[in-house]
């Protein structure tokens, strides 16, 4: 076995065992690599099939490539797809783009708060109906105690700390300092009622173990993070006023590759394009605090 | 042709190792870290310019601990709260560097921290000597397994880099090792604030011949798979995605130790169940014919057999794994509640999930100073206790020093992980809990003045529990009221008791869905009241398993229980009174049923 069969084994593993152990279960998709590799690797883990639905909360303001190439894929699949979005603050202009917060505000209404409320059920969910191609919103909706979240621990200092199974309260707050131990692949897998748990599979990955898997694989995935002609591309997806493109003329996996090993972006942060987690010092770990995945 | 060798080339991932950093409070373990990071280029571009830039905007002398603590609460209180997961390469391997806490109040997550670790870098500081949780990290190392520790004696810069103060520590602390049965790769003198022995060599520690940290990190073994031992597959599920247009039936887990090849013959524990390989299924995968150690995977089987997840798959040519219900273990505990015994508690090993008791504790340890207290008799916080403990049903397992992997177990108190531990032996006994108590019952028991013989004079009936078993959905329970409602016309002393009429009224509170054993129990205990009092009392089970009946059958003592089985006969070794393979013919079941008790004389007919 490689390093990568053990990640997989290990991720599946891990899947297998939130499966098993949370009834009503999600995952997030937010159509970029990561969660791409982590929705890959539950087909791995269940034989080809997705036995959960995926959500994917929509800000609005994500790059139109991003929702196609979702839909098709959520299509090809056969995925139980379902998309969440903070109607409220859309309606009312309360966004960054629209000049009327500041990007940290506009990540925790758009995404953090559509998130937990979407999550809960108490939002209008949007189901992907198979036979008409299109989303239809959701009746009775149930609230999720288990959620799939492809975070990686070298992302950033905060994620560094997560466990991989990692519970949430009923205001979906994080705990830093009173996490769960977790030894011997032995999980959170009991949670009192009111209560959601976090699943992390993807925590022992790096961005560099990413795109090696997806080019063993031959993982799909969308084209943004290629360059087309304009010696630009994008190295983390977001929503696009808030994700600026990096500089790489890099047309194929194994080009990335090579910028992240020894290449332009061997010692960059990957976020760096991510303009919010630079507004106050420690703009993730805020973020994460108040259940940004 | 070419695409192949590509391939190759770009499977350069290295090999990757998990490394954890522990040590007493302040001793300096994020420093090490951060100066390893830092020494090694492992920061990205900016980072440590960032912090410095941090720290001089906030009046605070900058340390490399803060390029770790990344939380604001570790920065703001100077120490680390969680174990943080670094990565960084040397020119051998990948690493993740694990930086756990050293502070006692987070104990449990210095754990969770170690237990993934295939190593330990100790960290003792140089003027305050070894302290309390040096030797209770130590300690707890050698419980979770990690065998390889390297111990660096920090912060030399504070005691001039004393050869003679580095050699006091060295000689206390190997002892220290030598009484836990740890022989340490080295103990390595230096400053992480100045650099010392981190990476490269430094002359003002002229006197040390050794290597670096980095070096020595090198040096740690890489333990090979466990592919020559038994196989062990703890199953964690069983797929069927039906709907899906996919009729597999597939049995998944991962391999912990040993290898699997199609058409092995293959036992399931504790179940005893027996099958044999058919195929080994895979994703986006070629087709294999085997499996080894580390491999998450599915299997389908030849004979359709009925098993659950958290049984182990074991190969009928090798040494199977241990079965009992009582074991010897040794245990820490992270919970804030004690663990006491006449508690029931969740144990968690390799999959299986079972209730468990606390039976009788045999020493208390506290591991920062080996001393044992022989007199407690409950297991307290930060405590390492040996004991016996007690599962509900019998749990399969391998000691810990035959096979590590299915000889560790967590321990949950109320939703939370509150211990772990590790299997010492098996102990031998025919006694359980059951026994215990239905002996005490027996005991106390307050008789009237009517026997059991004057009862069967009167009902002309022998009294006994009719157990009708089988799989879900195959009218089990239309059957049994028929059953009732047939003897109750013909004159007999008879009632159908529906198993959740059991929790109602008694203890609603009782969630049913997860406590299925405090739900058989009661049944058995319900059941002797009825069958004392001289009824026959008939009741369905669906997926009854031999464990299951075993407990009913000794609470509703000293009565007789008939076990009637619709369906495919599941148990290995209960014995099914009657079979009837299905219930389409209500009446001929019952007269079927009739006859049987009647040949066993439990319906008396008289005859002058």
């Amino acid at each position: 076995m490689d390093h990568l069969d053990e990640l997989e084994a290990q991720s599946v593993y891990i899947l297998r065992e939130a499966y098993r152990s949370f009834k009503d279960m999600v995952m997030l998709w937010s159509i970029g690599k990561d969660s791409t590799v982590l929705l890959w690797l539950a087909r791995k883990a269940f034989l080809g099939h997705v036995p959960f639905p995926l959500m994917h909360v929509d800000t609005c303001f994500k790059i139109p490539e991003m929702i196609e190439y979702r839909d098709h894929f959520a299509k090809q699949w056969n995925i139980n797809m379902i998309v969440g979005k903070n109607v409220e603050a859309l309606e009312n202009k309360r966004t960054f783009p629209d000049g009327n917060c500041s990007r940290i505000e506009c990540c925790t209404a758009l995404k953090s708060e559509a998130l937990k409320h979407t999550l809960s059920g108490q939002w209008p969910r949007w189901v992907l109906d198979h036979k008409s191609g299109e989303y239809v919103i959701q009746k009775d909706p149930v609230s999720f105690t288990g959620v799939i979240v492809g975070a990686r621990a070298d992302e950033e200092g905060s994620r560094s700390k997560e466990r991989y199974f990692s519970p949430r309260d009923k205001h979906s707050d994080w705990d830093v300092g009173d996490q769960p131990p977790e030894l011997w692949n032995q999980f959170k897998t009991d949670f009192a009622p009111g209560t959601h748990v976090r699943i992390h599979p993807l925590l022992d990955w790096t961005e560099l173990n990413i795109w090696e898997y997806i080019e063993r694989e031959n993982i799909p995935i969308v084209d943004l993070y290629f360059d087309k002609g304009e010696g630009k591309r994008y190295r983390s997806l977001g929503c696009f006023p808030c994700t600026t493109p990096v500089e790489s003329t890099a047309t194929t996996i194994s080009e990335m590759i090579e910028e992240l090993k020894s290449g332009k972006f061997a010692n960059i942060a990957e976020r760096s394009g991510r303009e919010q987690d630079k507004e106050d010092g420690d703009g993730l770990e805020t973020l994460r605090r108040r259940g940004y995945m | 042709m070419e695409t192949t060798i590509k391939k190759q080339e770009n499977k350069a991932s290295l090999e990757q190792m998990n490394i954890v950093v522990i040590g007493h409070v302040d001793h300096g373990k994020s420093t090490v870290v951060g100066r390893l990071l830092a020494d090694t280029n492992s920061l990205p571009k900016g980072k440590l310019e960032d912090v410095k830039d941090r720290c001089r905007r906030s009046a605070r002398p900058f340390e490399y601990a803060f390029l770790l603590d990344a939380l604001k609460d570790e920065q703001s209180q100077g120490i680390t709260i969680d174990s943080a997961r670094c990565f960084f390469k040397s020119k051998k391997r990948s690493y993740i560097i694990i930086d756990a806490p050293g502070h006692i109040e987070f104990l449990k997550n210095m754990i969770s921290g170690a237990a993934r670790a295939e190593a330990a870098v100790l960290v003792i500081d140089a003027k305050e000597g070894v302290q309390e949780n040096s030797r209770r990290h130590g300690y707890l190392l050698s419980i979770l397994g990690v065998k390889q520790v390297l111990v660096l004696v920090n912060k030399l810069d504070l005691v001039d880099y004393s050869q003679q103060k580095f050699e006091a520590i060295r000689d206390e602390y190997s002892d220290f090792l030598k009484q836990i049965n740890t022989v340490p790769l080295g103990f390595v003198p230096v400053s992480a604030r100045d650099g010392v022995n981190i990476v490269g060599d430094s002359p003002k520690t002229s006197w040390y011949n050794g290597n670096s940290l980095l070096d020595l990190l090198d040096s740690f073994a890489k333990e090979p798979k466990p592919v020559d031992m038994p196989l062990r597959l703890p199953l964690q599920d069983v797929y069927k995605f039906t709907e899906q247009g996919d009729d597999r039936r597939v049995f998944a887990g991962r391999v912990e130790t040993g290898k699997i090849r199609c058409g092995d013959e293959v036992v399931f524990l504790p179940s005893g169940k027996k099958s044999k390989v058919s195929s080994i299924e895979a994703f986006n995968a070629d087709k294999k014919d085997i499996s080894v150690a580390g491999e998450s995977m599915g299997i389908t089987l030849e004979k359709q057999i009925y098993v659950q997840s958290g049984e182990v798959m074991c190969r009928s040519d090798q040494v199977v794994a241990q079965v009992a219900s009582q074991i010897k273990v040794n245990i820490f505990w992270m919970g804030n509640q004690p663990m006491i015994k006449g508690k029931r508690y969740k144990l968690k090993l390799a999959t299986s999930r079972v209730p468990v008791w606390l039976r009788s504790v045999e020493n208390v340890l506290d591991a920062s100073d080996l001393t044992t207290d022989t007199t407690k008799q409950q297991i307290e916080r930060h405590d390492v206790a040996e004991c016996i403990i007690e599962t509900v049903k019998p749990l399969a397992f391998d000691l810990t020093q035959e096979i590590a992997q299915m000889g560790r177990f967590v321990i949950i108190d109320n939703y939370e992980i509150a211990g772990g531990g590790v299997i010492l032996d098996k102990v031998d006994t025919r006694r359980d809990r059951i026994d215990d108590r239905v002996e005490q019952r027996e005991r106390n028991w307050e008789r009237s003045n009517i026997t059991p013989s004057m009862r069967e004079a009167r009902n002309k009936q022998r009294s006994t529990l009719v157990l009708v078993t089988g799989e879900v959905d195959t009218g089990k329970i239309d059957f049994a009221k028929a059953l009732e409602q047939e003897f109750f016309e013909s004159g007999r002393q008879v009632y159908y008791l529906g198993l959740s009429n059991s929790l109602l009224g008694i203890d609603p509170g009782i969630d049913i869905a997860g406590e299925r054993d405090e739900q058989i129990r009661r049944l058995g205990e319900i059941s002797h009241l009825f069958t004392d009092a001289g009824i026959i009392l008939i009741t369905s089970l669906s997926d009854a398993d031999d464990f299951e009946v075993d407990m009913i059958k000794k609470l509703n003592q000293p009565s007789d229980c008939v076990v009637v089985n619709v369906g495919q006969n599941r148990f290995v070794t209960s014995k099914v009174d009657l079979q009837l393979e299905t219930l389409d013919n209500i009446p001929h079941a019952i007269a079927r049923v009739g006859e049987h008790l009647k040949k066993k004389e439990y319906l008396v007919e008289y005859h002058l």
